[in-house]
């Protein structure tokens, strides 16, 4: 047994010793020791600096709303480093290794605690203060030293190898929190014949009856009461229980998102096992039974190690066995820390003293104290402590008519708080349900609501063991009331309940100078109640505003300790009542949540989908390198042996233009129009005119929004008088069918059209160069694709190679092309043929860098890169594609908006670098004189750069202010150092401007 | 997450299934030619943006694929109704009442 440790007391497992590291020191605890009590039981308090001032800090709470004690955790195994693991929550296992955080060189003597000397430096407001002002100063010294010090704990470096499952779950009633009111909420609930989930996010059931087991219901002592009713609602197969799995938000129409932690306590977690699961639950009745938060009390060197909430001491001596001090001093405004005080007393402590603020408590309360020798002080208020590793001294004064006394030590070697209780209402809160401020109790209640909720026990305010089974049933049969069924609320016998009241405080009241009190609001952020005040001084009205001026509440426990004090601070300070002032709001996550029990399966290659060609394969076999294009994979080049992308990229290229391409194009989005409205439909959706294009026939489809901006391209077939085939970009597939099924829909529901997504019906494979139709023709049956038969921008039904196919006669590179669509299925065997036969023409597959690189040689844009969002046909130098005759479009009327018609507006030319071996930069901004005075104005921007092999120079293309009027003026465009290249605007087709190649016989 | 009626389905699903699309009961105009620039700004951008009871539209796009309106209430985000494209909006206090 450890030095602390109280023989007969506590629940963990004494016959089960566990030996874990803390700082590379290995110590003992039990099974069922969290690092926490493990650790108090070996007399440490130290477990943590703070923050901001790097402060020795220990542990002050037995649960999850720890602000100080949170360590690095490493499950084992590369990637299963954890920081800010708090200590009171993790359960020790055998060769679990854990660190103390914020600290350099070691946790007793840390070179950071220098801003704990800089103290003026870092009041309220100093970061919006100080880092204000040279701009310059940003990158070389506020910004490296912001992140150095913001760091708690640290990052993980490698990728987290854990599972993390996800799962749904439906269910009558669920049932937040297991202390008396939650199970006796369950049991209730249980019993009407519910669907009753109950979860906790302790290692086990009982909550505050685990702390208090002198207490006695029906006859039993506490601990044999929870088992009998853990048993009674085992035995029901309408009742599950959860441990270890917290309510982390509470969401709409009763969708609660809960975490379950499976395996971070065990020493050998089996193969496969899922660190966490998060399930996603739909309860028709929700309980809440969160129970309350202690609360601190604010005092100067209230942050010592060794102060602790005398709650949490109760709780480590009755769940834990540990005394977390022989000699302890209890400072107190409620009666529970009376009970904590006798306790210890019973289990061998010798308590120095009470200290309480009020000026009197039952009489009930004097008498066991003094029964037990325990000296009391009523009306008395703390000024100081002593110690700075581990608090030796308490200052104590009294208060008489409010002065503050001499001042007296109470030597001792920890001190026990206790400022009242808080009603844990975060998950309420999630629900966007109204607090309502008990003007009494000075504490913040459930109100209206706006879920079916029900919260019972000290989440609303009451006290006691009785008041709380006695609630908790009542919710539980209202909870099935609400379902529509019977339940009466059941009645509970108890004895040596410990009920009491206290109130709450501001500050502490002192005979020091407040101005240098170091009192704690916020242990965690390093907030006191002087910055607090100086807030309020410096203007800030609001919490919400205090909040963020103080960072108080801000810190990874969201001011589960902080946030009532600094609310009662900052509403004296203002000299209104609290709810004036406000409360900051919670947020879901209730405590801090991994990453993964987000992401939960979709990680990896489940992050999304990954959509594949059916010719994916064939260039995966064939050594393409890949890019991601929206969620598609496309081959991106075919690198030979010993060939970077560019020189693959300039082969590839070379070999279309001068003899024969192959390219896969089976991503872009296909949409089939039908119906006998479809050519009114297609006048009214795109911009070019559709009456008069024959069937047979293709044009290339500009589509706007109705703000008159580029959304899409493609080329669109005639293929019967009634049905057309429309492509769109790679990515643009869902929102173009998206657009039109609204204007369908919604604006011309009369129009008789039907809209069908084909886009993986299809497998699509271009063939691109001079001798193209030499190799397609004797492929085709059905069709005859001479040229003049079957001119550019021409499309047929017939069949190749035997497969069923829409054959299109158009061209992305400027080469004589043909598209070949045939059934997806087929796609690869003809690809496949295409590939045998054309090794006579020295066939070359390329990939979608080759396939930019030679539109660009030729000045087609692509929407998305070469436009933004705000870009019109005129500005891209389009305006051709635009039906004038026509009435109306979508987008029609807005090419005539006052700004799309006024000069200067960004438009699409060609670069020329003036040496032409410089590629510029893609994205690289724009300006006309290099030497004007900076913040330089930038004109534009340069969308598309490539080095043209067939040009022997590089081209580019820019959106440049008013670049039409700009033709043949030099620009600069800065590289990648910043060193301005000179580059003239120019036309953006560079390669063949007549078209002549288009024309092979 | 939302669980949300389509009125086409005629079934409450999850909200994953669904789009938003922006304020309903705003139709193109006719004839957009014979707007002024100002009728034609305000048709393009000029939203209620409310506080309160917010008619939208939605799209059941992982379902029927239908668009849709919806009566939310933009501070609870409770839904109030949902009805078929084409629809009157429904009155709330008419609403209200019958609940
Ligand atoms: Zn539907």
């Amino acid at each position: 047994m450890t030095e602390y440790r109280v023989k007969g007391r506590g629940r963990v497992n004494t016959g089960k010793p566990v030996k874990f590291t803390f700082d590379d020191r290995t110590y003992q605890g039990f099974e069922g020791d969290t690092v926490a009590s493990a650790l108090l039981a070996n007399g440490v308090h130290l477990m943590g600096r703070s923050f901001k001032y790097h402060r020795p800090r220990g542990v002050v709470t037995a649960s999850s709303e720890e602000p100080n004690a949170l360590v690095g955790t490493t499950r084992g195994g590369k990637g299963r480093f954890e920081p800010n693991t708090r200590a009171t929550m993790q359960e020790i296992y055998p060769g679990l290794k854990t660190e103390s955080q914020n600290k350099w060189p070691s946790l007793k003597f840390d070179v950071g605690a220098i801003n704990d000397r800089l103290y003026m430096l870092f009041s309220a407001g100093f970061y919006y203060k100080t880092f204000m002002w040279p701009r310059s100063f940003w990158d070389s010294v506020y910004e490296p030293f912001i992140r150095k010090a913001a760091g708690l704990g640290k990052a993980p470096t490698e990728v987290d190898p854990d599972i993390y499952a996800s799962r749904y779950l439906h269910c009558d009633v669920l049932v937040v929190g297991s202390g008396p009111a939650g199970i006796a909420a369950a049991l209730t609930a249980g019993r009407a014949g519910s669907k009753v989930v109950l979860v906790d996010e302790n290692s086990e059931m009982g909550g505050t009856l685990l702390s208090e087991p002198s207490v006695s219901i029906d006859g039993q002592p506490a601990w044999d009461w929870l088992e009998s009713a853990f048993a009674e609602l085992d035995r029901m197969p309408n009742v599950s229980r959860m441990t270890r799995t917290t309510a982390i938000g509470y969401y709409h129409q009763n969708m609660i998102g809960l975490v379950q932690k499976l395996t971070d306590h065990m020493a050998d977690v089996p193969e496969g096992a899922p660190r966490e699961r998060m399930w996603r639950v739909r309860a028709k009745e929700v309980v809440l039974a969160q129970g309350a938060i202690e609360r601190p009390m604010v005092f100067h060197g209230n942050d010592t190690p060794g102060i602790m909430m005398s709650g949490a001491a109760q709780t480590f001596l009755n769940r834990f066995g540990v005394l977390v001090g022989k000699a302890p001093v209890m400072l107190t405004s409620h009666d529970s820390a009376w009970y904590s005080a006798f306790d210890m007393a019973d289990a061998g402590a010798k308590v120095v003293a009470i200290v309480d603020t009020r000026e009197d408590v039952a009489q009930a309360l004097k008498d066991e104290a003094q029964a037990r020798g325990i000296k009391t002080y009523l009306s008395y208020t703390a000024t100081g402590t002593k110690g700075r590793l581990r608090v030796k001294a308490l200052r104590v004064n009294p208060v008489r008519d409010g002065k503050v006394g001499a001042a007296h030590m109470l030597f001792c070697d920890a001190v026990l708080v206790c400022g009242g209780w808080t009603p844990s209402l975060h998950l309420f809160s999630h629900t966007k349900g109204s607090l309502h401020w008990d003007e009494e109790a000075k504490v913040y209640l459930p109100g209206r609501k706006t879920e079916d909720v029900h919260i019972a026990g000290a989440g609303r305010g009451l006290w006691g063991v009785a008041t709380a089974l006695e609630d908790g049933s009542k919710a539980g049969a209202d909870a099935v009331k609400s379902l529509g069924g019977k339940a009466g609320p059941a009645t509970y016998e108890v004895a040596d309940d410990r009920t009491g009241t206290g109130i709450t405080q501001k500050e502490l009241p002192t005979d020091r100078s407040p101005g240098k009190a170091k009192a704690f609001v916020d242990f965690q952020n390093d907030v006191t109640a002087k910055d607090i005040r100086l807030a309020v001084r410096e203007g800030m009205k609001s919490i919400e505003h205090v909040k963020r001026y103080t960072t108080n509440g801000m810190a990874t426990d969201q001011g589960k300790l902080s946030n009532m004090n600094g609310l009662t601070i900052a509403s004296d300070a203002l000299g209104k009542e609290a709810p004036q002032v406000g409360l900051t709001t919670f947020r879901p996550p209730y405590t801090p949540t991994t990453f993964g029990a987000f992401a939960g399966y979709h990680k990896g290659t489940h992050f999304e989908v990954t959509r594949k060609t059916p010719i994916d394969s064939w260039a995966e076999e064939n050594g393409a390198e890949f890019e991601p294009v929206a969620l598609w994979r496309r081959a991106w080049y075919f690198p030979k042996a010993g060939e970077d992308m560019h020189k693959a990229v300039a082969r590839e290229c070379k070999a279309t233009r001068e003899s024969l391409g192959i390219f896969d194009a089976s991503t872009l989005g296909k949409i089939e129009v039908s119906g006998p409205d479809a050519t009114e439909f297609m006048n009214r959706m795109y911009t070019n005119p559709w009456t008069k294009l024959g069937v047979g026939r293709a044009r290339y489809g500009l589509l706007l929004g109705e703000d008159g901006f580029i959304r899409d391209d493609g080329v669109i077939g005639r293929m019967r008088d009634d049905l057309f085939h429309v492509t769109t970009t790679t990515g643009g597939a869902p929102r173009v069918l998206n657009m039109m099924e609204d204007y369908l829909q919604t604006e011309w529901p009369e129009l008789k059209v039907w809209l069908t997504s084909t886009t993986e019906e299809w497998a699509t494979i271009a063939l691109n160069g001079p001798n193209a139709r030499k190799l397609l023709e004797p492929f085709v049956e059905g069709a005859d694709i001479s040229a003049d038969a079957f001119p550019h921008m021409s499309v047929v039904e017939c069949t190749v190679a035997g497969f069923p196919s829409r054959l299109f006669r158009i061209s992305f590179t400027g080469e004589l092309g043909f598209e070949i669509n045939v059934p997806a299925r087929h796609g690869k065997a003809l690809w496949e043929k295409l590939w045998e036969a054309g090794q006579q023409y020295d066939i070359c597959p390329y990939g979608t860098e080759t396939m930019h690189v030679l539109r660009a040689e030729k000045g087609f844009i692509i929407v998305g890169q070469d436009t933004d969002g705000t870009v019109t046909p005129h500005d891209a130098g389009i305006g051709w594609a635009i039906g004038k005759m026509k009435p109306d479009f979508v987008g029609k009327r807005s090419l005539a908006r006052p700004d799309i018609v006024a000069p200067g507006r960004k438009q699409l030319v060609g670069l020329l670098t003036e040496d032409p071996k410089t590629v510029l930069t893609e994205g690289a901004q724009i300006v006309d004189d290099p030497k004007q005075a900076k913040p330089m104005k930038m004109i534009g921007h340069v969308t598309s750069s490539y080095w043209s092999e067939a040009l022997g120079r590089s081209i580019a293309m820019a959106v440049v202010e008013g670049g039409f009027d700009r033709m043949d003026q030099t620009l600069h465009v800065p590289d990648e150092s910043g060193n301005p290249i000179p580059a003239k605007v120019t036309g953006t087709v560079f390669y063949d401007p007549a078209g002549d190649r288009l024309k092979v016989e | 997450m939302l669980l949300i009626h389509c009125p086409y389905c005629d079934d409450t699903l999850p909200e994953l299934e669904f789009a938003y699309a922006g304020e309903a009961h705003i139709a193109r105009p006719a004839d957009p030619s014979k707007l002024s620039d100002e009728e034609w700004r305000d048709f393009l951008f000029i939203r209620t943006n409310v506080k309160g009871v917010h008619a939208e539209r939605w799209r059941h796009i992982h379902g029927c694929g239908r668009f849709f309106n919806a009566l939310r209430d933009t501070v609870s985000d409770r839904f109030l109704t949902t009805y078929k494209a084409g629809e009157a909006r429904p009155d709330v206090q008419t609403l209200e009442a019958a609940e």
